[in-house]
C-alpha cells in the first residue's frame, strides 16, 4: 500500500476531527501539526500513521523519498515536521535529509531499526534533529512537536539578529499561540513563518542553518569566492542571491553578502576612478597620493586580482590584498603597511615575473612603456625581470611585481599609498620591477610616506626609480619598458630586486639616479644601482639618460631611503649586479620623473642632480659619473620613451649620449654628453 | 459464539502469544490501543499488511540467497527492512531471527544466510498461524475500511 496520501493522511477531516473546525484553541499545541512520513516499509508506515494520527497531528505519508521530496517542494509551508526511515530503496534517508535542509530547513526525524552508534552518530551530523529506534513507540511520536519549536524559535533569533526581518517578533509567539496548533487555521504562526519565508527564503534558510549566526568574517578565501562568484556573474549581474548560491557558503546569509558587495563595489569604483586618470598620470598621482591609499589599496586589489588571475599573483595574496585593499581603502597614511602587505604578496611572485627576464634583453629597442600607467607588457616583463633581481630584494619585489603588471597608471596615481605600491602599479608593468613598491616599503622606512608621494619614487628614490613616473606624466613613460633588460628592470624600485629593478622602468628616475650615482661605486645602498651600471649594456643607454636623472635623483632620494630601507641596498646591489644593462636604463628612465619628484626630497638633491626638474637633463649629468651604465641605458632607454617630453627631451639627451653609454658599464656613462 | 466470547477467546489468545514470545505485549498491546471506532480492525489491518509486504521480501531475499555470487549488502538490506516490520508489530521470535540472519550476511557466511533464512520462514509462518487464528480471518485476506479483501500475490 503506498498511500501518499492515504484516506484521511492528508485530510483534516480524518481524526483531527474536533479542532478541525477552524476554533483555534491555543492549547490545542501541538495538535495539528504537520507531519510528513516517509518510509518505504507499508507496515510501519500504516502504523506510524495511526499514532500520529492519535497524538491529533496532521498526517501525510508516502513511501518514496522523491515523492516526499516533491511533496515538499510543492507545498513548502505545508508540513512542519518530516519523518522518514533511514534506509529506504530510492534514496538514503540522509541524503534526503540534507535535501530538506538545504532546501525547506524543516526539521527532520530519523528512524530506523538500526541503532547503531554509527548510524545515530550519522544523523547527528546530516542535521538530523532526533534519531527513533524503530518499533517506534507513541509516546515518542507524543514529543516530536519540540523539535519544530525549538527550530522556529532559532530560526527567529537568527533572523533578529541580523536585523532582516522584524517578523522576528511575532514569530516568537506562535509558539505559545493558539495558531500554531491548527493547521486548518494557518494561524498567524503560519502566516508569519509564510511571511518569513517571503521575505526572503535564501535568507531564512541561510539564518536557520546555523543556530546563531556568527559574525561573518571575510576571509581571504571567503572573498575569494566572493569574487570568483562575482566575476563569473558579471559584475553588473551580481547580486546578493546570486552570489551567495554561487558560493555555497553554508552560514552565510544574502545579507552577509549584499554588504560585502556593496563594499566591493564602492572599491571598484575606486579604482575605476582612478585608471581613468592614468592618462593623466602627471597630476593625478600627485594630487591623488591621499586618494591614491585608497585607490592603491583597491588597485592592489584589483591588480592583484589581475596578477592572481594571471596567475602571477596567487590568489591568497591577491584576497589578502583585496581585503586589506577593502577594508583599508582610504588608508592613506599606512604605506608601509600597503607596500608591506605587498610586499609580501608579492614575495611569490618572483617567479611569476620571471617573464620579464626575456624583455630584459631587448634593452635596444624595446620601448618602454612609459609609466604612464599603461599595464604593459613590459611590465610584466618588469616583473620578471625583478623578479630576477629581486631576488634579493625578495618581498619587496614582488610587490613591485605585482603591481608592475597591474596598472602601471594606477599605480601611479595611487600614490600615496605605498608609493612603493603605487610605482609598481603605476608602473604597471614596470612596476613589478621597480621596487618601487617595494622600494617604498623600503623607502618608506626612510622616507617619509610624504616623499613617496611625490613621485612615489622620488621617495623610494631608491628603488623606485619607479616613482618618478607616478609624477609625472612623463615620467611615466620611463623605461619601466625599457628595463626589461634589467632584470628586475623594472625598478623594482630598487628593492633589490636587482638594480634591474631599479631602473628598468625608469619609473624610478630618481632613484635610479641615486643609485646610479651610487652604483660606480656609489652609494652602497644602492647597490642596486650599482649592478646596474655595471651591466650595462645597450639597455643602459637609454637608461642612462634616465638614469642620470634618476640616479642623482635617487642618490638623494636614496640617502634618505636608503638609510631607512635596507631593502633597497640589498635590493639593489643585488639587482645591479643581475641588472646587467637593462636597468640602468630604466634607472635613468625613472629618474625622470624623479627628479622632479625628489626635488622635494632633500636627499634627492644632494646628488646634485636636479631631478626635481622633472628633467632627464639635470639628472644625467650628474649622473654621468656615477652610471655609466645609466648613460648607455639611457639612450636604450631613449628608444623606448619617446612618449613624454620628457622622454623627448632625454633621448635627445641620450642621442647626445650615443651608443658609446651603450657599452658602458656604468662607468662609461657619459652623461655629460646629455645636454642637460 | 457471541461477540463476547468471542471477544474473551482473543484476549486469552493473547496472552498466550504473548507469553510465548510470539508478540511483544508492549508493541502489540500498544497498536491494540490504536485501534479506535474509526478504525475497528486496525491491528487485524496491519497485520495483514506486515505478510502481505513479508511475502514480497521473502521472493527477493530468496532470490537474492540463490544468486551466484551472493550479494550479501543486498541481503542485509532486505531483511533490514523485514526486521523493521516485524518489529513494528511486535513479531519478537521473527525479529530475532532476522538479527541472527544480518550477522551470517555481515560475516559473509552463505550458508548461515540460508540457514537463518529457513528459521525467519519458519517463525513467519508459525506467527502467522497463530494470528489467523487470534482474527480468524484467514491472514491472506484482510479488512480494509471495513472491506474483505483477498491478497494476491
Amino acid at each position: 500500500m503506498n498511500l501518499n496520501n492515504g484516506r484521511g493522511s492528508m485530510s483534516t477531516a480524518s481524526s483531527s476531527g474536533a479542532w478541525k473546525s477552524g476554533d483555534v484553541v491555543p492549547d490545542q499545541f501541538p495538535a495539528g501539526l504537520r507531519v510528513l512520513v516517509v518510509d518505504d516499509d507499508p507496515t510501519c508506515l500504516m502504523i506510524l500513521e495511526k499514532m500520529l494520527r492519535t497524538c491529533l497531528y496532521e498526517v501525510t505519508k508516502c513511501n518514496r523519498a522523491e515523492i516526499a521530496l516533491s511533496l515538499l517542494r510543492e507545498n513548502k509551508n505545508g508540513y512542519d515536521v518530516v519523518i522518514s526511515d533511514v534506509h529506504m530503496p530510492d534514496m538514503d534517508g540522509f541524503k534526503l535529509l540534507e535535501q530538506i535542509g538545504l532546501e525547506m530547513d524543516l526539521p527532520v526525524i530519523m528512524m530506523s531499526a538500526d541503532d547503531g552508534k554509527s548510524v545515530v552518530m550519522k544523523g547527528v551530523t546530516h542535521g538530523a534533529c532526533d534519531y527513533l529506534i524503530k518499533p517506534v513507540r507513541i509516546e515518542a511520536l507524543k514529543n516530536i512537536w519540540q523539535h519544530v519549536v525549538r527550530k522556529k524559535k532559532n530560526e527567529w533569533k537568527d533572523v533578529e539578529q541580523s536585523g532582516s526581518v522584524d517578523e522576528g517578533d511575532r514569530q516568537q509567539k506562535p509558539c505559545e499561540e493558539p495558531d500554531y496548533s491548527s493547521s486548518a487555521n494557518e494561524g498567524t504562526w503560519k502566516n508569519s513563518k509564510k511571511r518569513k519565508d517571503e521575505d526572503d527564503d535564501a535568507e531564512d534558510r541561510d539564518d536557520t542553518s546555523t543556530l546563531k549566526k556568527p559574525r561573518v568574517v571575510w576571509s581571504v578565501e571567503l572573498h575569494q569566492q566572493f569574487v570568483g562568484a562575482v566575476n563569473q556573474l558579471g559584475i553588473d549581474k551580481a547580486v546578493p542571491k546570486k552570489i551567495l548560491e554561487l558560493m555555497n557558503v553554508p552560514g552565510l546569509t544574502r545579507e552577509n553578502v549584499a554588504s560585502h558587495l556593496q563594499k566591493y563595489r564602492l572599491y571598484l569604483r575606486r579604482l575605476s576612478g582612478v585608471s581613468q586618470h592614468q592618462s593623466n598620470l602627471n597630476n593625478s598621482f600627485i594630487s591623488s597620493q591621499d586618494a591614491s591609499f585608497g585607490a592603491m589599496s583597491s588597485l592592489n586589489g584589483i591588480d592583484l586580482q589581475t596578477l592572481a588571475a594571471t596567475g602571477q599573483l596567487p590568489a591568497q595574496s591577491l584576497a589578502t590584498l583585496q581585503a586589506a585593499g577593502l577594508g583599508r581603502s582610504t588608508a592613506k597614511s599606512g604605506i608601509p603597511m600597503p607596500l608591506v602587505d605587498q610586499r609580501n604578496l608579492f614575495s611569490f611572485e618572483n617567479p611569476k615575473l620571471r617573464f620579464a627576464e626575456g624583455q630584459q634583453h631587448h634593452s635596444s629597442g624595446k620601448p618602454m612603456n612609459l609609466l604612464h600607467g599603461i599595464p604593459t607588457t613590459m611590465e610584466a616583463k618588469q616583473l620578471a625581470n625583478l623578479h630576477q633581481s629581486a631576488q634579493s630584494l625578495g618581498p619587496v619585489n614582488m610587490q613591485v611585481n605585482a603591481h608592475g603588471v597591474q596598472n602601471n597608471s594606477l599605480y601611479m596615481i595611487g600614490q600615496p599609498q605605498s608609493r612603493g605600491q603605487i610605482l609598481n602599479e603605476s608602473s604597471g608593468t614596470h612596476v613589478p620591477r621597480l621596487p618601487s613598491s617595494i622600494g617604498q616599503p623600503m623607502v618608506s622606512n626612510g622616507i617619509p610616506s610624504g616623499v613617496i608621494g611625490r613621485n612615489g619614487i622620488s621617495d623610494v628614490g631608491r628603488g623606485t626609480g619607479y616613482n618618478p613616473v607616478p609624477q609625472n606624466s612623463s615620467m611615466l613613460n620611463f623605461p619601466l619598458n625599457n628595463t626589461p633588460e634589467l632584470p628586475g628592470n623594472s625598478y623594482t624600485l630598487g628593492s633589490t630586486q636587482g638594480m634591474s629593478s631599479l631602473t628598468p622602468k625608469g619609473s624610478f628616475p630618481d632613484e635610479v639616479n641615486s643609485e646610479i650615482k651610487r652604483s660606480g661605486g656609489f652609494v652602497p645602498s644602492y647597490d642596486i644601482f650599482n649592478e646596474l651600471h655595471q651591466h650595462k649594456s645597450n639597455d643602459w643607454n637609454l637608461q642612462n639618460v634616465g638614469l642620470t636623472f634618476d640616479a642623482s635623483h635617487h642618490a638623494n632620494s636614496i640617502h634618505g631611503s636608503l638609510d631607512s630601507s635596507g631593502l633597497v641596498h640589498q635590493g639593489f646591489s643585488s639587482n645591479q649586479r643581475s641588472a646587467q644593462s637593462r636597468n640602468p636604463s630604466n634607472v635613468g628612465k625613472a629618474m625622470f620623473p624623479m627628479g622632479a619628484a625628489s626635488t622635494d626630497h632633500g636627499h634627492a638633491q644632494n646628488s646634485g642632480q636636479h631631478l626635481s626638474n622633472g628633467l632627464i637633463v639635470d639628472n644625467p649629468v650628474r649622473i654621468k659619473s656615477e652610471r655609466h651604465s645609466d648613460a648607455s641605458q639611457n639612450n636604450f632607454f631613449h628608444d623606448q620613451y619617446g612618449q613624454e617630453d620628457l622622454m623627448s627631451a632625454l633621448l635627445k639627451q641620450q642621442g647626445g649620449v650615443g651608443p658609446s653609454e651603450n657599452e658602458f658599464d656604468f662607468d662609461g656613462y657619459s652623461l655629460d654628453n646629455i645636454p642637460v | 459464539m457471541d461477540r463476547n466470547q468471542l471477544r474473551r477467546q482473543v484476549a486469552h489468545m493473547r496472552s498466550s502469544l504473548i507469553e510465548q514470545h510470539y508478540l511483544d505485549q508492549q508493541q502489540f498491546v500498544q497498536l491494540e490501543d490504536l485501534e479506535d471506532d474509526s478504525n475497528p480492525n486496525f491491528v487485524e489491518e496491519i497485520v495483514t499488511l506486515f505478510y502481505k509486504d513479508s511475502s514480497r521480501l521473502f521472493q527477493k531475499i530468496d532470490q537474492a540467497l540463490h544468486s551466484v555470487p551472493m550479494d550479501f549488502a543486498k541481503l542485509d538490506d532486505y531483511m533490514h527492512q523485514f526486521k523493521g516490520s516485524s518489529s513494528s508489530i511486535g513479531a519478537i521470535k521473527v525479529k530475532n531471527e532476522c538479527t541472527q540472519f544480518k550477522e551470517f550476511c555481515l560475516a559473509g557466511n552463505a550458508e548461515g544466510c540460508f540457514r537463518a533464512f529457513q528459521r525467519v520462514k519458519h517463525e513467519h509462518e508459525a506467527l502467522k498461524r497463530q494470528l489467523e487464528t487470534y482474527f480468524q480471518v484467514p491472514l491472506d485476506t484482510f479488512f480494509l475500511s471495513g472491506q474483505l479483501y483477498a491478497v494476491f500475490d
